[in-house]
């Protein structure tokens, strides 16, 4: 990586190289308004993860930011407003192409100020 | 239950194995071979569980077994699946999230599923016997900071990886306890992350103490070997007997701190480092994931590192009659204990003898489990790296300050009561992340059997619906 003359051909490890994916075309959420790229097969979490992001969501208490943790279903801490339905679990849903995807604030609710 | 909204209905099995992990792949096609006609559940799309989770189909992976121990082992259970499954002797049934069991008559049982991870559907599969191969989920200590974005557990940061060929950083510290730490780290290392070190709260030297049981299971050791040699070839230091004591950061990780630990991992002052990473994965060994047995009071026992398991017999069935446990469930030991477990319990429920070669093996690596647990059993000095306003609960947001209160002021001395008093554990993942913690800052010692009613959420429309009679 940083040191080029230690492996002169090597191309840069990276999850796809090692495991020689040729995925589909990518295709693109929507974060925030911003738009996110993503494989197919990957869910919401790992396209945000793949893009630098960490956090998606703030807490109810405290208003800190949480993103992904456990990365199989048991924490809760990735939930999200996705397509308007809120408290989703972005580790477990796939990314589906314009799938959009909102930060979503305390209990996922504040729209209905509840 | 009306037949307008009640949920869709399977049966005739003889056989509803929960779980597409090793342990249920192996005791559904061995009880297929046995001629049982079997239904196999699983909450994800996908076979494999945990351990084989492997990318989706549309990433166009073309070397999956580069991310894998023993990939061939999965392959070949997944041939013999596929066989069974067009010949109708077993049924897949992915996307199930079982949520209750029940046992209504002496037909048999209901298993009860949501459908997908948004669970708005339902569905009932009725079988003779259940067996029950959930595997186990990850058992966290909390320190201050470990609520920041970019820490996340060793077991995720793997898991997000086999399936999605993603990182969570470029620079990540693993740190905890036990075998997943060498497991997580070669994996990260391989796929292009720099792992500056792996932190090992204990310093291996349980493992010593029986040569006897090490020595009957070389091809675990062989595995231990070889995640080391990919740490050495990437320059990865292995740190033992430390811990990582803080994470720094304030919309994300950007350092953690390292300090040695005493035997009993009570932090030793002076001895912390900072490390810069821009992510930490964390764990501290695994917990059997066991509440549907447990909610209908199948008996359980401790395992040496204070989890708590289901009870078996030999022939791997519990306490309650006509369900049986395999893999993880019944203490945590590895993809191929759990392998044999499951073809051990496939035997059992078909009337078959058990082979002599597989008890043998059974018996061996169920040694090298007890044997790994007691190596890496959490010292009683790790609440020595809490703060007062540390979290321990990550869904209700409770610190250390309001537990150590319940407890000293309001006089709780058990998980439950504190519970009850500070919402710890009353929170979406019902536990699951603080429970240990609780359990030992309630000053109660050991956790107990979690009792969750519903082992998943489950939306009440549902329930309303029509719930099992109980
Ligand atoms: S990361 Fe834990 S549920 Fe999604």
């Amino acid at each position: 990586m940083e040191n080029a003359r230690m492996n002169p051909p090597m191309r840069r490890r990276t999850p796809a190289a090692l495991v020689g994916a040729e995925p589909g075309p990518a295709h693109t959420i929507d974060f925030d308004g911003r738009p996110v790229p993503a494989l197919p097969g990957q869910s919401i979490a790992a396209a945000l993860w793949a893009d630098g992001v960490l956090a998606w969501r703030t807490t109810r208490v405290g208003g800190r930011p949480r993103g992904a943790f456990c990365g199989i279903g048991a924490c809760f801490d990735c939930l999200a407003v996705v397509d308007g339905r809120p408290n989703q679990r972005t580790c477990l849903v796939p990314a589906e192409p314009g799938t959009v995807v909102t930060t979503q604030e305390g209990n996922g609710r504040a729209d209905l100020a509840v | 239950m009306s037949a307008a909204s009640g949920p869709a209905e399977r049966g005739g099995y003889d056989l509803a194995v929960i779980g597409a992990g090793p342990a249920g792949l192996a005791a559904a096609v061995a009880a297929a071979d046995l001629g049982l006609r079997c239904a196999l559940l699983d909450a994800g799309p996908r076979t494999g569980g945990q351990y084989y989770r492997h990318p989706a189909p549309g990433l166009g992976a073309t070397r999956p077994d580069r991310l894998h121990h023993g990939w061939s082992v999965y392959t070949g259970l997944a041939d013999r699946l596929a066989a069974h499954r067009r010949t109708g002797r077993v049924d897949l049934l992915g996307g199930h999230q079982v949520w209750a069991l029940e046992r209504p008559a002496d037909t048999g049982w209901a298993v009860h599923a949501t459908l997908g991870p948004a669970a708005d559907e339902r569905a009932t599969v009725r079988a003779a016997a259940v067996l029950l191969a959930t595997g186990a989920y990850e058992r966290q200590l909390p320190f201050p900071g470990w609520t920041l974005p970019g820490v996340v557990t060793a077991g995720g940061a793997q898991a997000m990886l086999k399936a999605g060929l993603v990182l969570p950083g470029r620079r990540i510290v693993v740190a905890g306890s036990g075998p997943l730490l060498l497991a997580a780290a070669s994996s990260l290392v391989t796929a292009g992350a720099e792992v500056p070190e792996v932190v090992e709260a204990t310093g291996y030297l349980g493992y010593a103490r029986r040569p006897d049981v090490l020595a009957a299971v070389p091809a675990k050791l062989v595995e231990g070997a070889g995640h080391g040699a990919a740490l050495l070839r990437h320059g990865v230091r292995l740190r033992r007997r430390s811990a990582v004591v803080e994470a720094h950061g304030t919309d994300r990780v950007t350092a953690v701190t390292v300090a040695r630990l005493d035997a009993d991992w009570r932090p030793v002052p002076g001895t912390e480092r900072r490390i810069a990473c821009d992510a930490l994965a964390v764990g501290h060994g695994l917990l059997p994931q066991i509440e549907l047995a447990t909610e209908l009071g199948a008996a359980t026992r401790t395992t040496p590192d204070g989890a708590v398991a289901l009870a078996v017999d030999a022939r791997l069935r519990t306490t309650l009659p006509g369900l049986w446990a395999a893999g993880e469930t019944c203490g945590v030991g590895g993809a191929d204990l759990a392998i044999a477990e499951g073809e051990l319990a496939a035997h059992a429920v078909a009337g078959a003898p058990a082979p002599t070669a597989l008890l043998r093996r059974r018996a061996r690596l169920r040694a090298f489990a007890e044997l790994m647990a007691a190596a890496h059993r959490p010292g009683p000095g790790w609440t020595g790296w809490l703060r007062p306003d540390t979290d321990v609960c990550r869904c209700e947001e409770v610190p250390v300050a309001r537990i150590t209160e319940a407890v000293e002021e309001l006089g709780a001395g058990d998980a439950r009561t504190v519970k009850l008093l500070t919402r710890a554990g009353m929170g979406w993942c019902q536990g699951r992340m603080c429970g240990p913690a609780v359990a030992c800052l309630s000053g109660a010692g050991e956790s107990r059997a979690d009792s969750r009613p519903l082992s998943c959420p489950v939306p009440l429309s549902q329930l309303a619906a029509g719930p099992p009679a109980s």
